[in-house]
Formats: C-alpha cells, sequence, structure tokens
C-alpha cells in the first residue's frame, strides 16, 4: 500500500511540475513580449518597463519560471493587472469557494439521480426503459452547457414567471446569479439552483453511461449466474453482489470527472454571470491580465489532481483485490 | 486494385449498417444536412451573412425570413446557413488534423517502446490533466492578443487558431487511444513476420499495423468530432472563438442574449437549435459507429 501511494505521489508530483511548465510556456513565452500583451498597444515605454520590472520578465526564462512556481508554494500570487489592482490570493479565494458551493451542489443533485438511472438503465438493457434512458442521455441531456442554461433562464426562469401558479409563490428561479462575490451560503443558495441543474444535466449524461457499461459488465460474470442458479432472489443477487462490485469504479469516475464539470463551470458561470472562478477567468482574458490567467488555470489542475489522486486511492481501497504495484 | 476494391466494399458495407439501425440513419442523415449546407450554405443562403440593407430589423419569422431578423437586421436564416461552413471547418478539419497527428505519434510510440513512449506518455498525461477548453481559452486568449504582421506566417496562423486550438487539445487523447491500440497489435504474428522480413519502420507503422487500429480510430474520430463541436461553440459563446460580426453559431446565441431576448428572440433560438440538433446528430451516428464496429469485432 506504502509503495503504491508513493508511486501515485510521485505520478502527481511529476504531473503537476509538466503542467505547471505547460502553463508558463504559454502565458509566458508564447506571448513573445508579455508586458505588451498586458498594457496594450498604446503603452508607453516607461509603463512597459514598469511591468517587466514588477514581473521580473527581464531575467532568463529558467529565473523567471523558478520564481514563478515557488509563488503557488509561498502563496503570495502578486497582483492583478486588471484595476482597481487587487491581491490575487484575495480574490482567488473567495472564487474558488464559489465555485465550490456550485461544484457540491451539482454533484449532490447529479449523484444519486445519475446512479439510479443508470442502474436502471444497465438492469434493464434493451428494455424500454434502457432506451428511454439513452435517448435522453444522448439528446437532452447532452447538449452544450450554454443552450442548456439559456433554456432554463429564458423558459424557466423568465418566461413562467408569468404563470399564476408561480405568482401565487414566494419565490421563483432568479434568471441572473450576479451576485455579491463575497456572499455566505445561504445568501447565495437561492441563485445556485438553475447553474447547478445546467451542470446536473451535463454530468448526468457522463456518468449515466458509465454506471449502466459498469452494470451490464458484472451483470455477465459466473458470480451473478451461480448466485441466481443457487435459488438468491434477484433482488438480493442485484443489490448485495452486482451494484457493490459495479459501483466502486463510479465512485472514481465521479473523482476525475472534477476535471469535466470544471470546464463546464466556465461556461455556465458566464451564462448565469456567477462570480467563480470560470467567470473570473474569462474576465481575465479579456482584460488581457495573463498573472491572474496563470493563476486560475494552475489553481484548477491542482484541484483537477488532487481530486485524481484521491481517485486513484478511493479506488484502491474500495476495491482490495487491485494490484497495488 | 484487389486492395482497392476491399476498401470500396468495406465502405459501402459501413454505410449500409449506418442506415441499418433508426437511431444511426436519423443521426447521420441529419450530419449530412448539415455537411450539404457546409459546402453549399454559403451559395443558397438567401441574404448575405452581414447584409442589412432593406431588411427589417428584429422582425418575426415569416415566409421572407423563415428564422426572422436579428437586432441588427441580419437574416437569421441566412447566417445559420453560413455558419455551417465555420463550424465544420474548426471542429471539422480541427478532428481530422488531431487524428492525423496523433495517429502518427501513437503508432510510433506504440510500436517502438522505451523511454520515448515513457517520456511522451507522460507528456500526455500532463496535457490531459488540463481539461479541454481551459487550454483552448488560454491559447486563444494569448494569441488573440498579439500584433502580429499581416500576411506573415504567424498571421495566417492565428486567423485558424481555433482550427489549430481543437487540433492541439485532442491530440495527446488520439495519440493515447492509437498507442494502446497499437501495444496490444504489434505482439501479433503478422507484425512479428513483417519485422523478421526486414520491413522499414513505416511500411510496419502504416501497412500492418494502422488497418488493425482504423476501426478504433473511427470510434474516437466521430467522438473527438463530437466534442470538438462543443468546444468550438462554446469558444464562440465566451466571445473568445469568434469576432463580431462573423456568423459563428455561438457568437450569434451570445449577442442575442440579454436584452436582446426579449426583442428578438428567433435570433437566439434558431442559432441555438442548430448547434442542439447538430450535436445530437453526431451523437447519435458515433454511437452507431461505436456499436458497427464492436459487432464486427
Amino acid at each position: 500500500m506504502i509503495r503504491f501511494l508513493l508511486r501515485r505521489l510521485a505520478f502527481f508530483v511529476l504531473t503537476l511540475f509538466l503542467t505547471s511548465l505547460l502553463i508558463f510556456a504559454l502565458t509566458r513565452v508564447l506571448p513573445g513580449d508579455v508586458a505588451q500583451v498586458i498594457l496594450g498597444r498604446e503603452a508607453t515605454d516607461a509603463a512597459l518597463e514598469a511591468t517587466r520590472e514588477e514581473l521580473g520578465l527581464n531575467e532568463p526564462l529558467l529565473v523567471q519560471y523558478v520564481d514563478w512556481a515557488a509563488s503557488f508554494f509561498t502563496g503570495d500570487l502578486g497582483q492583478t493587472f486588471s484595476s482597481p489592482r487587487r491581491d490575487i490570493n484575495e480574490l482567488l479565494g473567495a472564487r474558488v469557494l464559489n465555485s465550490g458551493r456550485l461544484a457540491a451542489l451539482t454533484l449532490l443533485l447529479a449523484v444519486p439521480l445519475a446512479v439510479t438511472l443508470g442502474v436502471v438503465a444497465g438492469l434493464s438493457e434493451g428494455k424500454f426503459a434502457d432506451g428511454l434512458i439513452s435517448i435522453l442521455s444522448l439528446s437532452v441531456v447532452s447538449l452544450p452547457e450554454f443552450v442548456t442554461g439559456l433554456f432554463l433562464i429564458n423558459v424557466v426562469a423568465l418566461g413562467m414567471r408569468q404563470l399564476p401558479i408561480i405568482q401565487s409563490l414566494d419565490w421563483w428561479f432568479p434568471a441572473s446569479s450576479s451576485i455579491n462575490p463575497n456572499a455566505t451560503f445561504s445568501e447565495a443558495l437561492p441563485f445556485l439552483w438553475l447553474p447547478a441543474i445546467t451542470a446536473t444535466l451535463v454530468l448526468l449524461a457522463y456518468v449515466i453511461r458509465l454506471v449502466r457499461a459498469g452494470v451490464i459488465e458484472e451483470l455477465k460474470k459466473d458470480y451473478v449466474n451461480t448466485a441466481t442458479l443457487k435459488g438468491i432472489p434477484r433482488r438480493r443477487v442485484v443489490f448485495n453482489h452486482v451494484l457493490r462490485n459495479a459501483l466502486i469504479p463510479t465512485v472514481t469516475v465521479i473523482a476525475t470527472s472534477t476535471g469535466w464539470l470544471l470546464s463546464g463551470l466556465v461556461v455556465i458561470e458566464f451564462v448565469f454571470n456567477y462570480p467563480g472562478l470560470g467567470r473570473l477567468l474569462i474576465f481575465a482574458i479579456n482584460n488581457r491580465d495573463l498573472p491572474l490567467v496563470q493563476a486560475i488555470v494552475m489553481v484548477t489542475v491542482v484541484i483537477i489532481l488532487i481530486a485524481n489522486f484521491t481517485a486513484d486511492i478511493l479506488y484502491a481501497v474500495l476495491n482490495p483485490r487491485i494490484k497495488l504495484a | 486494385m484487389d486492395n482497392i476494391q476491399r476498401i470500396v466494399q468495406g465502405v459501402l458495407r459501413f454505410i449500409r449498417q449506418l442506415f441499418g439501425d433508426p437511431q444511426t440513419a436519423v443521426g447521420t442523415t441529419i450530419v449530412l444536412l448539415f455537411l450539404f449546407l457546409a459546402f453549399f450554405g454559403n451559395a443558397l443562403a438567401p441574404y448575405g451573412a452581414n447584409e442589412t440593407g432593406d431588411i427589417p430589423v428584429s422582425a418575426a419569422p415569416s415566409t421572407q425570413h423563415p428564422f426572422g431578423t436579428d437586432t441588427l437586421g441580419r437574416d437569421v436564416f441566412s447566417r445559420v446557413m453560413i455558419g455551417t461552413s465555420s463550424i465544420f471547418q474548426k471542429a471539422g478539419l480541427g478532428t481530422l488534423l488531431a487524428v492525423l497527428i496523433g495517429t502518427v505519434i501513437g503508432l510510433y510510440i506504440g510500436y517502438q517502446g522505451g523511454w520515448i513512449d515513457e517520456a511522451t506518455s507522460r507528456v500526455i498525461d500532463a496535457l490531459l490533466a488540463m481539461p479541454a477548453l481551459l487550454l483552448a481559452l488560454v491559447i486563444l486568449g494569448v494569441i488573440r492578443n498579439l500584433s502580429l504582421e499581416q500576411g506573415s506566417l504567424q498571421f495566417l496562423l492565428a486567423r485558424n487558431s481555433v482550427l489549430l486550438v481543437i487540433a492541439v487539445v485532442y491530440v495527446p487523447i488520439v495519440a493515447r487511444v492509437v498507442r494502446s491500440s497499437t501495444l496490444e497489435i504489434k505482439t501479433r504474428e503478422f507484425v512479428q513476420a513483417a519485422r523478421i522480413r526486414g520491413e522499414s519502420l513505416g511500411y510496419i507503422l502504416f501497412r500492418e499495423i494502422f488497418p488493425s487500429v482504423v476501426p478504433t480510430l473511427v470510434v474516437e474520430a466521430s467522438l473527438r468530432f463530437s466534442y470538438a463541436i462543443f468546444l468550438v461553440a462554446a469558444l464562440g459563446f465566451l466571445g473568445i472563438g469568434a469576432n463580431p460580426p462573423t456568423p459563428d453559431w455561438g457568437l450569434m446565441v451570445e449577442e442575442a442574449r440579454g436584452g436582446n431576448y426579449n426583442i428578438a428572440p428567433w435570433a437566439l433560438n434558431f442559432p441555438a437549435a442548430a448547434i442542439a440538433l447538430l450535436v445530437v446528430g453526431v451523437n447519435l451516428m458515433s454511437d452507431g459507429i461505436k456499436n458497427i464496429v464492436q459487432k464486427s469485432e
């Protein structure tokens, strides 16, 4: 087990290193003159020089990389370039929390639903229920996030608001989730539902299909036949044997879908104007704020890698048969 | 000659199978319809993409303007038709490029093995740790702000940046899939026979191993294509994949949302429906392709 952990840890560190090199290359080397990109074409020489000084752009690339990478470990990410200039740490903290709330609510909605539908589809392979769930997850649910999001805004939030039955309610889904970035959870919750439902739909199709495949594969195994022939009721075979085995990969799938979820959130936060990490990234790109772009992407990658790492460990813990070498 | 005949027969059988299953047939028909528009949409569109002139502003759908007109008075029907070619160029050609490069890399590292395989695989892992959309956003965000000389090679590349970015983000995935197929195929006898005969590396990779990779590759390519459409549409919507006044479907949706939606909802609904229909079509088709390939194995 320890050897397995160490191997995964080494892999984690190596991937992190390579990804950080990639991000550095894309945001420091590819632009050519970083100061020019940040300040725009009309910048004065003095301003350009000041920016180069602040970011250490006059140093050799290797020194720049080491400084930049070190800033992540010391937790001092510098300041944004888009005005008003703010500490990136502070800005990111609030945004990570907001995206985290949205992601957590999404998982809370998506996982039970997806597992149930996936199991139902898998158990009724080739029958009506399976066909229905397959068509739903292939078509309606696999629409782009922004199409689903806009549908929910225009048809549900705005369109249904006019209905008398809705008007008699005290509350209805707001069309925009543009809230104060430092809102508390209870303040934010009413604005989280529609974005979370959108993200749920995105995640649903993906998880359903994997759960379904897992159940179908497990049902074909010999032990299922043995149990059935021994006269064990079908329900017990399914719940006590098949699901236990079929759902182990699902745990990993959910953890590894973090990357999928986070990139979906970029679009969803933009659609709903929700102040999370994704909307901040679009803001940073539109304002040519390269240091902020670097920081956001790096933080996102670290979150994804930690999720993947956790998935590996969970898989090993849940499935003692896996070879730990 | 025999070879060509065999390939043609194989392709014909494949097409028959595509239309044999109702779900797949519907998907394939949708995709072919859009492909037709991608080639001829420009010529068939009743109005120009940015033609305004006498056209009424924010007009509801009518026989003259089947999809209505947007808040600037552009014919939405024409813009959707003309926009088809842009999404096929970016998503289709981008996927094709990714498949070509990814196949060569995957075949090579899978067959060679050793440290080249190990090193490349780690780089692929690192690239895959970053979600495609994120990688695409960062690259496009940087490229967009470069001041490039008109007519230079960089300028040409930057003009096709979305296509190239699609290729860049999908090369690692295709390479990994091809690599794992190659690992299995290279142990088979016919490959070993070719090696013992002293065939060249290129011959072994492309004449011996490649044909066995094709089924897996077709499945992967159709899957990538559907994700690429997603990605291109999302980039357009985020305002980073296309600049106004391009008739890009994603950008059209973005321009028509918010306050404009109350005035001209059709300007949002039709391009959004076009994206949805194409994605559903490609998904149904790629699902069918997967089933056909699995059956024949």
